[in-house]
């Protein structure tokens, strides 16, 4: 239950109680309403909140649960990272440049929810333009994470993750470029999803690097991200890289017992980047999942330490080419009086990106450039190939696989502000399942002190219904899910 | 110092589709400003390209009429820069992969030879908008409704040597895209627009000199004039002793000069990386077998051809077109012999009649387009009457020789002499002094005992039409 | 493979952002760091392998040519920073 008040707080409870007219979408939505208003300014993890069009759509769906229409997801609450579109409502990607910009049009994904009945309580913070791993890099401030709030969330999906975390919203959107969703889910200690590349549309996402971004579900349980991948997922003919799929029914496989999977555990990534406790809590996960029935392997991933690399040139050079757009002409922020064409280029820009976005932006363009593209770009992307290669090795031998989700737990807000280096090593885990395409999750494992841990389960492709299934049932036997920062009780 | 022109074309044609190449906003020409222009073509956040199906195919169709090969699978690549009217800074277009290389481009000479012109490439990208200067002080408007159109760009090796020759390759591509149904060819809309590369070198040498580019040429008189400023301004550069700058410059038709569009800054790094939003066309040899059906008749466009250029009679400029070799041997004689319905009367009746009797190809005939046509010349400058050519031709077609060898031989010169002519027909009026009076009395009929009489006593070499003209002006009493 | 602060500079040009002279050294030096630290890759062998730009080998999508959009300009120009009659304002550009 959450904290002063009557309500389930899962998504899967909270749908059976309305089903069972417990209490009213327009109830619940208050709830969270209330409790964002009360405790959201010490978190920061929305940027804006949307009550007039909360209670709306949340009495719409009670009307429509009256005339016995409602389906599986009508009224439930949700926070919407602010990297997709809504139309008429602001979307900021947590930047200056976007800052008071309107989306003219619904992102696929936005108008899934809406049409599933959902109700949107407003759009959460992030880092800008997806940029970054600690939430530190927003227009709007950073935001802190509920477990300890002098320590980050993690990024780039941080507000989404602090509002599932602090309770603020049940389940979350996300996005997974390098880490976005797994990340900072396991520093806040919730699970988030990131499916195979080409299973959620990008129309209206905004995009950071496009071979890479995926959307994807963050909630308190595997349950609830199957629940919402049901309608996020699907192929889009306004998104050609979107990928045509036979319908599937994500909460199908959940209850499957373990017997008998193959799960492997990549010795690349107990390395000396690795955290003795996270260690161990992947060690512990590893041996509850043996219990559980599963046979566990051990595999090798060769190119994993060259994930980083790789990594941050493509989606660098991608991002550098996408933020091309934003130059102050049609929409966004422009400089003042700009005296010529270069000076509202060059000025509204520099003003409008944050320091990473530049950083990100000159490393792309550098490595995109004459002379370097050879070195840099094409190499980076022949280095992907081999990571791959890698995987779909290791797939010949393995169901998934397990390992831990981020080196460390949540480190200080301030302690890698200096140092984008630092701070680039926190996705030594993840970013090589985006190079790859691959699905990924991260759930909470045992914490360390009062920190989460996040443990990785990799999928091979299109096997999302297997990670929610192993986590489903991990989470069945152990509840660390379940664990509840002490700001949440407020 | 012998100076040799060395001029490559790039045409940009506008596919002619309803929609965009990546959107399905409209492309009707003349619409009020941003009123054609969506999100995806306007680069808001969070917009991607889907490809316009209709594009491929008829990047396939003009392929297949340059003999040109269809790339199985090619990449969308993205060119990198900033301009206001390229609203995502950077310009969808084709690298690496395009869709379609190495085909040819037949165009007619101005001295009537075909020549083939290879084309390097064509690709797929999509068109900017438009800025406008001067109705706004202090700035320059910015309307995007072209933006997201779809362009054909067509590459050239330098294979052209002249502005003349330049006129003729952008005139039969133009006649080509507008046949094929591809695009409509207005180059006032700017459907169908020509950047020259153009450079000079010494006459014999074999390595190219450094080009200028004069972007956007709308008309084919501008072409040449552009051109042609340009290989002077070049020759003057060299001749003085300077170095020729490669740069980008634009046309000027009221001053009738090419300047330059250089600004400060470096050249464009255009950072072309494939686009992540698109994946690679693929394309089977069934695609191009279905699309290859819906090509309209080449030979018909040939035909046209003939018929426009060399005033030759429909059906018989469609006889012509129909075969290869035909339409090769026409060319070459109505190239030859300056004059095409001559050329292509002989052709479709003496020729055509000998090879079917001798069961021929036309590849085979002894007598070959370059024979035949010192026989044409001859019957045009008037040493032979029609008539006698005939003869002379049969006589060729036995190897007796040339044509001008049997006319000689024979002594065929026609008699076109008219103080001989005269003296004939005064011969014949004294001796026939009824006939001249049944004439002089209306008896129309009687002329021909006077012509036939004529032709007698020279041998049947009297220049027909001649005779008609003296014979008229005799008879009806001078 | 350092960074010169003229490099820098044009890199900057070419992304236009602007970076104030003075600045410039120090951007320089951290780009350098990043992108030595990058430069890990140069080591891996990768002779013979083709770059992947797609992860999943999937067939080209296309739409069929249709008109499918409808356009309401004021309200896509809603929130532009400066439009008159419809067109979009920049300083006057010199061709």
């Amino acid at each position: 239950m959450s904290g002063a008040g009557s309500f389930p707080e899962t998504l899967t409870e909270q749908a059976k109680a309305l089903a069972a007219g417990q209490f009213s979408s327009v109830e619940l939505t208050q709830h969270y309403l209330d409790r964002i208003k009360r405790l959201d300014p010490q978190v920061n993890s929305f940027i804006n909140v949307c009550p007039e069009l909360a209670m709306a759509q949340a009495l719409v769906a009670d009307t429509a649960r009256a005339r016995g229409e409602a389906g599986p997801l009508s009224g439930l609450p949700y926070a919407n990272k602010d990297i997709f579109c809504t139309a008429g409502i602001k979307t900021t990607c947590a930047s200056r440049m976007l800052a008071n910009w309107r989306a003219p049009y619904d992102a696929t994904v936005v108008r899934n929810l809406a049409q599933a009945g959902m109700v949107m309580l407003g759009k959460t913070n992030m880092d800008e333009f997806a940029m970054g791993s600690s939430n530190e890099n927003s227009w709007f401030g950073p935001v802190r994470n509920p477990w300890d709030l002098e320590r980050v969330p993690g990024g780039s999906s941080g507000g989404s993750a602090a509002a599932v975390a602090a309770r603020l919203a049940p389940v979350a959107t996300g996005t997974d470029t390098g880490g976005s969703i797994r990340q900072p889910a396991a520093l806040c200690g919730i699970t988030g999803l990131k499916p195979t590349y080409g299973r959620v549309s990008r129309w209206g996402m905004i995009a950071f690097a496009s071979s890479l971004d995926q959307g994807g579900p963050m909630g308190l349980s595997a349950e609830d991200l199957a629940m919402l991948m049901n309608v996020m997922a699907g192929s889009d003919p306004r998104d050609s890289t979107s990928v045509e799929r036979p319908p599937e029914d994500f909460t199908s496989q959940l209850a499957l017992p373990l017997s008998g999977l193959r799960i492997g555990l990549p010795r690349e990534f107990n390395d000396g980047n690795l955290s003795a406790p996270i260690a161990a809590s992947v060690a512990e996960a590893a041996a509850t999942l043996e219990q559980l029935g599963a046979k566990l392997v051990d595999v090798s991933l060769p190119h994993a330490g060259m994930a980083i690399p790789a990594y941050y040139v493509v989606a660098s050079a991608e991002a550098s080419s996408n933020l091309s757009r934003y130059d102050g002409v049609r929409f966004g922020h422009r400089c003042e009086a700009p005296k010529d064409l270069a000076d509202l280029y060059s000025r509204s820009r520099a003003e409008g990106f944050g320091a990473e976005v530049q950083r990100r932006i000159l490393v792309g363009t550098y490595v995109l450039s004459a002379g370097y593209y050879e070195a840099w770009y094409r190499k980076a992307q022949q280095v992907r190939r081999l990571i791959q290669t890698d995987y779909v090795r290791a797939f010949e031998n393995v169901d998934v696989m397990l390992g831990p989700t981020t080196p460390s737990t949540a480190f200080r807000l301030g302690e890698n502000a200096d140092d984008p280096l630092t701070m680039y090593l926190s996705d030594i885990y993840t970013t090589g399942v985006n190079l790859a395409g691959l699905p990924g999750l991260s759930m909470p494992g045992r914490a360390v002190g009062n920190l989460p841990v996040g443990l990785q389960l990799i999928g091979n492709y299109f096997g999302e219904q297997r990670l929610l299934q192993i986590a489903h049932q991990y989470q069945k036997q152990t509840g660390w899910h379940l664990a509840r920062p002490a700001f949440a009780e407020l | 110092m012998r100076w040799e022109t060395v001029i490559g074309l790039e045409i940009h044609a506008q596919l002619a589709t309803a929609s965009k190449i990546f959107s399905g906003a409209p492309t009707r020409y003349g619409a009020e400003s941003n009123t054609q222009a969506c999100p995806v073509d306007l680069g808001l956040p969070g917009v991607l390209p889907v490809l316009n199906q209709r594009v491929v195919e008829m990047a396939i169709t003009l392929g297949l009429a340059l003999g040109a090969t269809i790339a199985p699978c090619s990449i969308f690549a993205r060119k990198n820069y900033f301009y206001p009217d390229l609203p995502k800074g950077y310009q969808i277009s084709q690298y690496e992969d395009p869709i379609v290389v190495n085909g040819t481009l037949d165009i007619r000479l101005p001295d009537g030879n075909t020549k083939t012109i290879r084309v390097t490439r064509a690709h797929l990208e999509e068109d900017a908008g438009k800025s406008v200067h001067g109705l706004f002080p202090g700035y320059s408007g910015i309307d995007l409704n072209r933006a997201g159109t779809p362009l054909l760009e067509i590459v050239s090796e330098p294979d052209l040597r002249s502005p003349a020759e330049a006129v003729a390759y952008m005139r039969s591509m133009h006649a080509l895209v507008r046949y094929l149904g591809i695009c409509d060819g207005n180059m006032q809309e700017g459907s169908f627009r020509c950047d020259a590369n153009v450079s000079i070198r010494r006459m014999g040498s074999e390595q190219l000199g450094t080009r200028a580019e004069i972007k956007n040429i709308n008309s084919f008189r501008f072409v040449e004039k552009a051109i042609t400023f340009e290989v002077e301004r070049q020759i003057e550069i060299l001749e003085g002793g300077g170095q020729v700058v490669q740069e980008t410059r634009l046309y000027d038709a009221d001053k009738d000069e090419t300047r330059s569009m250089r600004s400060k800054e470096d050249a464009h790094d255009y950072r072309y990386f494939p686009d992540p939003d698109l994946l690679p066309i693929l394309i089977t040899a069934g695609q191009i077998e279905a699309v290859r059906k819906t090509l309209p008749e080449l030979p018909a466009l040939r035909a046209a051809r003939y018929a426009a250029d060399y005033g030759v009679a429909p059906q018989d400029a469609e006889t012509l077109a129909a075969d290869q070799q035909l339409a090769a041997y026409f060319e070459a004689l109505a190239g030859a012999c300056g004059e095409g319905r001559l050329a292509a009367n002989w052709i479709n009746g003496e020729l055509a009649a000998s090879l079917n009797r001798a069961n021929l190809e036309i590849a085979n005939s002894p007598v070959d387009a370059a024979a035949l046509a010192g026989l044409l010349v001859r019957v045009r400058d008037g040493t032979v009457s029609g008539t006698m050519a005939k003869q002379v031709f049969d006589a060729m077609w036995q190897g007796e020789g040339s044509a001008d060898a049997i006319i000689d031989a024979r002594g065929l010169r026609q008699v076109n002499d008219n103080g001989a002519l005269i003296a004939l027909i005064d011969e014949v009026m004294a001796e026939s002094p009824a006939q001249v009076e049944q004439y002089r009395a209306g008896k129309d009929k009687v002329f021909g005992f006077f012509v036939g009489q004529v032709m007698k006593r020279s041998q049947g070499k009297a220049n027909p039409q001649a005779l008609n003209t003296l014979l008229k002006e005799k008879l009806g009493g001078s | 493979m350092s960074l010169s602060t003229a490099e820098l500079l044009r890199v900057a040009r070419l992304a236009r952002l602007r970076i104030d002279e003075e600045d410039a050294g120090a951007h320089a030096a951290q780009l350098t760091g990043i992108l030595e630290h990058f430069a890990a890759m140069a080591a891996v062998d990768t002779t013979g392998v083709a770059p992947l730009a797609h992860a999943l080998e999937v067939t080209a999508v296309t739409r069929p040519d249709a008109v499918s959009e409808e356009i309401d300009r004021s309200q896509l120009q809603a929130d532009a920073p400066l439009v008159e009659d419809g067109y979009y304002l920049v300083p006057r550009v010199i061709e």
